[in-house]
């Protein structure tokens, strides 16, 4: 365990506020959470019904640009770190996202010009993501960074949650006036990039003294500490398995309604975003690693729940609860953990590089899961990553 | 002042937001349907409404102000699959003879075929969702259902029946199906198989719930008002193409049309197949002769999911 911002017992429960440039950062994801799940949700539905295109050409648009976005992540954390101007980076990352929004019915029926948006977009969002986090982690007191990020998480899922239904409530209420969707989804996005130039500030004393080069910032990053952090998080990442799987499974081992299958994503994030706040504070408390580590316990009592034959309700909804504390007590925790590690002046690229390895660790574990799961089956796929889950998490406790 | 400057921008954008809104929504409902006409053809229109037309004048006809994304009716029987905006999702609605909602189906993904028994007993869709984990990246995964009226049945997924590859049970869990016709003894149907990079024209039985293998490479397929062929896409490279099948001597014949399309047929008549295609970005209607003579035409512009209303 590593102890940097072991607080006072009790120190959590201080009437200390969440800074205003967290809050409004939170205000800036729910925003723009917002546009862009609105845009997300509807674009199936956009494409096959709006333009006439069928299954094939989707295929071609979609699913192309994982590994541009993991690239684009590092550069803007890079950036962020090079210019010491992290909220100037990340507005150009916002900036970019809403731009593309207009293009959509710009584009019309040509794929070339909506795959290119997408692009756009996930490249917008992979610039903004490294700083972003880092204007969290260097706004908020060390003490109560499990917290802040806490504050953040919650509302960024509270915009995820409320897109699609602004979409579909649009396409309801306007007879699918698809262009309709799109702009209100523009509009959204620029409220979101308003408050982060009017109410976020630039945090002080990230003006670079000099500029840092790529040698100097990986020299940084290299630190033993951070660098256990980084590897032990990226094996964590390579025994989680996928959402889409665990709600598979979850429907299928519990026998409850087909039906029931678009609620169940919802309530995996009601639980988040309940949780968001309070398993942050704890974390502050008790040590965010250990918070960390114990959320993988709670995802490894998700596989044994869903191999455990048993079924009916009460074994969905605990299983949905448990993998809700899951993400509760791992996405921003572990960026809170990361945070006090890294010196402000590579503190945007850590932390891109910390998101990036843990994303891609969790896709080539996502990629394997569906391989063995068709090779083998569900159950003993499920067995096989808690396993390495078990392995993952005794040897991340022993390392830190 | 950096502030009041802010809050302005923030209610502009509202307002540009709401005006937007409001001037996107009006109503064009022209009248209601009627399901007792004769050689009528139940639609889509590009403003998301169901609609019908008479055959013999196609550019007429009434627009209702029912929104479906999907539909398709037989024997009073009308399927209307739409979004819904709280959870956002999508259903199928079941609706009786007086058009009132008699069930509503849950569904989980995009709604993509709808189909109805020519006895209106039975009820069966497709709809498709991305990123199912088990795919490459980008690829759709398909679920169908049917719905029996006659028993309240639910099958919710033809993933749960026993499917026959070549005689072989097949079990690869990247099953997926699309594109359901019922045969008129309303326990036969016929769907698409796609697994691997194969797509196979499916046999199902509803009493039994067994699916067997017809042929290969035949998607989204529509069985004729006699039950004796089978029209269905034919996939070449990245285009489809609608043949016929005589499911007795199990001759193909390509049909007239040549441009990529991708739909699930419906039969106008023992002789005529109708099925949308974009025409410059917008879907329209379109028939063939279903002998692979004659060529296509144009059947209403600016609409989708043809449907025969009284034969």
């Amino acid at each position: 365990m590593y102890v940097t911002t072991e607080p006072l017992r009790g120190a959590a429960r201080s009437t200390a506020k969440v800074p205003s440039t967290v809050l409004a950062l939170g205000m800036v994801s729910l925003f723009t959470d917002i546009s862009a799940e609105m845009v997300t949700a509807f674009l199936p539905m956009y494409l096959v019904y709006g333009l006439g295109v069928g299954y094939l050409q989707l295929g071609l648009i979609d699913g192309l640009y994982t590994g541009a976005t993991a690239l684009l992540r590092l550069l803007g954390g890079h950036a962020a770190d090079r210019t010491g101007r992290p909220k100037t980076v990340a507005a150009f990352g916002y900036g970019l996202s809403a731009a593309t929004k207009l293009g959509f019915p710009a584009a019309g029926g040509s794929l070339g010009a909506i795959g290119g948006l997408l692009a756009l977009d996930r490249a917008g969002k992979g610039i903004r993501t490294g700083p972003r986090d880092a204007i969290i982690a260097m706004s908020a007191p060390p003490d109560t960074l499990g917290r802040a990020f806490g504050v953040h998480r919650m509302l960024d899922t509270i915009g995820a949650l409320l897109g699609p239904v602004v979409a579909f409530t649009l396409i309801a209420i306007t007879a699918q006036a698809y262009d309709a969707v799109f702009v209100v989804s523009f509009c959204f996005a620029m409220v979101g990039l308003v408050i982060l130039l009017v109410w976020v500030q630039q945090p002080v004393g990230t003006r670079a003294k000099k500029k840092i080069s790529v040698r100097e910032g990986l020299r940084l990053l290299v630190r033993p500490e951070y660098r256990r952090l980084c590897l032990c998080a990226m094996f964590l990442g390579l025994a989680t398995v996928s959402d889409a799987f665990i709600l598979i499974a979850a429907q299928q081992r519990t026998g409850v309604s087909q039906n029931l299958l678009p609620l169940l994503p919802l309530g995996i994030a009601v639980t988040f975003l309940c949780a968001a706040i309070p398993v942050g504070r704890l974390a502050d408390r008790i040590g965010r690693w250990r918070v960390f580590l114990v959320g993988h316990g709670l995802l490894l009592a998700v596989y044994g729940l869903l191999m455990s034959g048993l079924g009916g309700w009460p074994v969905l909804v605990l299983a949905l609860g448990l993998h809700g504390l899951f993400y509760a007590a791992t996405d921003g925790v572990l960026m809170a953990c990361a945070g006090p590690l890294l010196p402000d002046e590579v503190k945007a690229s850590g932390l891109a590089v910390l998101q990036t390895g843990q994303a891609l660790a969790r896709t080539v574990a996502a990629v394997l899961f569906g391989v063995g799961a068709s090779l083998v089956g569900l159950g003993p796929a499920f067995a096989g990553y808690a396993v390495v889950l078990v392995i993952a998490v005794v040897a991340s406790w022993r390392l830190r | 002042m950096k502030k009041i400057i802010g809050i302005g921008a923030i209610v502009a954008l509202s307002v540009v937001a709401v005006v937007y809104v409001a001037s996107a929504s009006r109503s064009s409902a022209t009248g209601s349907l009627d399901l007792n006409a004769r050689e009528s053809v139940l639609f889509i229109d590009g403003s998301g409404k169901v609609g019908q037309f008479s055959r013999t004048d196609p550019a007429s006809g009434v627009v209702t102000d029912r929104s479906c994304l999907r539909a398709y009716t037989s024997a009073g029987t009308t399927v209307c699959m739409r979004s819904v905006a709280v959870p956002p999702s999508f259903e199928a609605d079941v609706l009786g003879p007086d058009l009132a909602v008699r069930r509503v189906i849950k569904l989980d993904g995009t709604p993509s075929r709808a189909r109805v028994s020519d006895s209106g007993n039975l009820v069966g869709w497709t709809v498709f969702r991305e990123g199912d984990s088990y795919m490459a990246p980008g690829y759709f995964s398909t679920t169908s259902g049917i719905f029996d009226r006659r028993s309240g049945t639910l099958y919710g997924s033809m993933e749960d029946f026993t499917s026959f590859v070549d005689g072989v049970e097949h079990h690869a869990v990247d099953r997926n199906f699309w594109g359901v016709t019922f045969a008129d003894d309303d326990r036969t149907f016929y769907v698409t198989l796609g697994s691997g990079a194969k797509t196979y024209l499916m046999r199902g039985d509803l009493a039994d719930r067994t699916l067997r293998s017809v042929i290969e490479n035949a998607e989204c397929p529509s069985l004729s008002p006699d039950g004796t062929r089978v029209a269905y896409k034919k996939r070449f490279g990245d285009r489809w193409r609608l043949h016929v099948m005589d499911l007795a001597s199990s001759r193909e014949t390509a049909l007239a049309e040549e441009a990529h399309m991708d739909d699930q047929a419906a039969w106008l008549d023992g002789s005529t197949i109708a099925y949308s295609r974009p025409v410059d970005g917008i879907p329209g209607i379109f028939t063939v002769p279903a002998d692979g003579s004659g060529e296509p035409k144009l059947l209403r512009g600016n609409a989708s999911s043809p449907a025969v209303i009284g034969g």
